[in-house]
């Protein structure tokens, strides 16, 4: 009982010290955030385990090459679960975390210390790149080990799969912290933010080539920022042959920047219009 | 010296429950100052308003000279918070916890010291979801205290500590008051609010229904004291003489007898029956 304040009177400055900087801040909740979430391990497998078994599924079920464009199914897969692998990590996972964040409290007490709020999101945001970028990795081993997926030699592809990828997580992020706020609790977060995800995923060209599906669905599709996203990656991953499987015979790089770029100022938008840092209980 | 909390007229409803009907407040700076209530008082209503939590409806807060309805990231530095329920950071440990939130203030004491007042030393290295209730609440109090705030808020802050913690937080709660920070805690133990508080005020009905020292709260120091012993009782003014009487009756020693004063909670107990007829 000897180690309490009593006799250690700590000093109050009465000279206020600089307040810490937003940025070393939001790296030092992107740190935080990151062992936290490897720590949690049903997280983890829900995050990384289901585009890895369903290319691995798909791969072997779907194995045979594709007419005229030296491209296999497989190799289609791995592509299209790369885009689905990246907005799992942003849209998916991101969501649900939030969610559980403003359920247990962790954005209530954030809110009560002198933490500037853009920290959190700049946590957020490190911890999703990580993710992705580890789910991009091992796809494209996967891929490369099993389904004879070559790595693009040239730099201007690696450039192409730079951006799509930063636009693609960023708009993914975005929906996925704006669709944090939906529903009621943590219990029905994984619900509410997955079913729409898994919807997204059949039309926008992962599982299903668009070949094969009615036009509507493809205008669906179109709105939202997966099938452009999954689009790019085939274009850096399957190359000039594979353009031609395309619906329009090409990858329409242009359109992806443009959708995607659009996506990211419209999520945005959304964020901070509709962001609550209180659960619903929280008057 | 200014007042850290002046209050007037303050209101707050959520649907047609009025939580909070027109409460006064004025809590100087360097004191002690207890919530008593019953549940749904409005006891977190309140306190969540003055710490910027929630809008008010009506009335006039100011908190450390701020209106908490504005808060900037300079006043929340000088503010100290610990919520009435908290369970986040579940995969952190102890000390991973108290260190990262050390980062968010400009003067914050060292971790370590503040795992150290709080009694969590030997499972500082423990994840915070392995805790038991009472060592989770305890992280709550160092996170409260780890700023260095001229102004702390505790809801209820030992729900769930075993005696010796609680003897625990007293001494800190001391030795924060002994460096003139103004500390406003809630609580439903009353030796708490005798052992710790300068001032308590009871809110009864989303009203303060009485507001003193605890020694003197609701005419408690001039209430009638109660003779007791074994063949009657008697409510009196002057106690002594009756012992004295009872002792030449009895010849010496009287059986079974007890001179008490109404507790706290005796006044407690009356003070908050009144407003629910
Ligand atoms: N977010 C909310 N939405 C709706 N009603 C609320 C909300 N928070 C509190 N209330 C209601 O307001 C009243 C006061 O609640 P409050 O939490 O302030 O009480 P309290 O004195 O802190 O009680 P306790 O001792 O149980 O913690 C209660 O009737 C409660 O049901
Ligand atoms: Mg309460």
């Amino acid at each position: 009982m000897t180690d309490t304040a009593t006799g250690t009177a700590p000093s109050r400055t009465t000279a206020t010290r600089a307040m810490p900087s937003a940025l070393k801040l939001g790296l030092s909740r992107g740190m935080v955030e990151t062992k936290m979430f490897f720590r949690e391990k049903d997280a983890v497998v829900f995050t990384f385990a289901f585009p890895i078994i369903l290319l691995m599924l798909f791969g072997s079920i779907f194995a045979g090459p594709l007419e005229g464009s030296g491209v296999t199914v497989s190799q289609l897969y791995t592509a299209g679960l790369i885009g689905a692998g990246v907005m799992g990590a942003g849209f998916q996972s991101l969501g649900i975390g939030i969610a559980g964040d403003r359920d247990d409290g962790t954005l209530k007490r954030l809110a009560g210390t002198p933490m500037p709020r853009s920290a959190y999101f700049i946590g957020k945001i490190i911890n999703v790149l990580v993710i992705a970028f580890l789910e991009v990795v091992i796809l494209l081993a996967i891929g490369v080990l099993m389904y004879d997926l070559d790595l693009p030699g040239q730099v201007s592809s690696w450039v192409t799969f730079a951006w799509v990828f930063v636009l693609g997580v960023t708009a993914a992020a975005l929906l996925g912290t704006a669709v944090s706020s939906l529903p009621r609790s943590a219990k029905s977060a994984a619900a509410v933010i997955s079913m729409p995800f898994v919807v997204l995923q059949f039309i926008s060209g992962v599982f299903i080539p668009f070949t094969q599906m009615p036009e509507w669905l493809i205008n669906i599709a179109s709105v939202f920022p997966l099938k452009w996203m999954c689009q790019g990656f085939r274009a850096v991953f399957l190359g000039d042959g594979g353009a031609m499987l395309e619906l329009t015979k090409s990858y329409e790089l242009d359109r992806v920047a443009l959708v995607l770029g659009a996506w990211v100022i419209g999520g945005l938008v959304l964020c901070l219009t509709t962001f609550r840092w209180k659960g619903r209980r929280d008057g | 010296m200014t007042n850290a909390i002046q209050v007037r007229g303050l209101t707050k409803r959520y649907g047609d429950v009025q939580a909070v009907k027109g409460i006064d407040l004025d809590i100087r700076r360097g004191e002690v100052f207890a919530f008593l209530g019953p549940n749904g008082a409005g006891k977190s209503t309140t306190v969540e308003i003055l710490e910027g939590y929630r809008k008010r409806d009506a009335g006039e807060v100011s908190v450390l000279g701020v209106d908490p309805g504005r808060p900037t990231r300079e006043w929340r530095s000088r503010i100290g918070i610990v919520l009435q329920t908290a369970n986040d950071a579940a995969e952190l440990s102890v000390r991973e916890t108290v260190r990262h939130f050390a980062g968010y203030y400009p003067n914050p004491r060292d971790p370590d010291e503040a795992i150290a007042a709080v009694g969590l030393t030997e499972s500082a290295n423990k994840r915070v979801r392995q805790l038991s209730g009472g060592q989770r609440r305890r992280v709550d109090v160092a996170l409260g205290v780890l700023g260095n705030p001229e102004l702390i808020f505790l809801d209820e802050p030992t729900t769930g500590f075993d005696p010796e913690a609680r003897r625990q937080f007293w001494e800190l709660i001391e030795g924060l008051a002994h460096t003139g920070s103004t500390i406003v805690l809630t609580t439903h133990y009353l030796d708490e609010a005798e052992a710790l508080a300068n001032r308590v005020a009871v809110i009864a009905g989303g009203q303060i229904v009485a507001e003193g020292e605890p020694a003197t709260l609701g005419g408690r120091a001039t209430a009638k004291a109660h003779v007791i012993w074994d063949e009657g009782s008697v409510e009196t003014d002057t106690p002594t003489k009756t012992v004295l009487e009872l002792s030449r009756r009895y010849d010496g020693e009287v059986p079974g007898l007890a001179v008490t004063r109404p507790t706290l909670e005796d006044i407690y107990l009356k003070l908050i029956e009144a407003p629910r007829d």
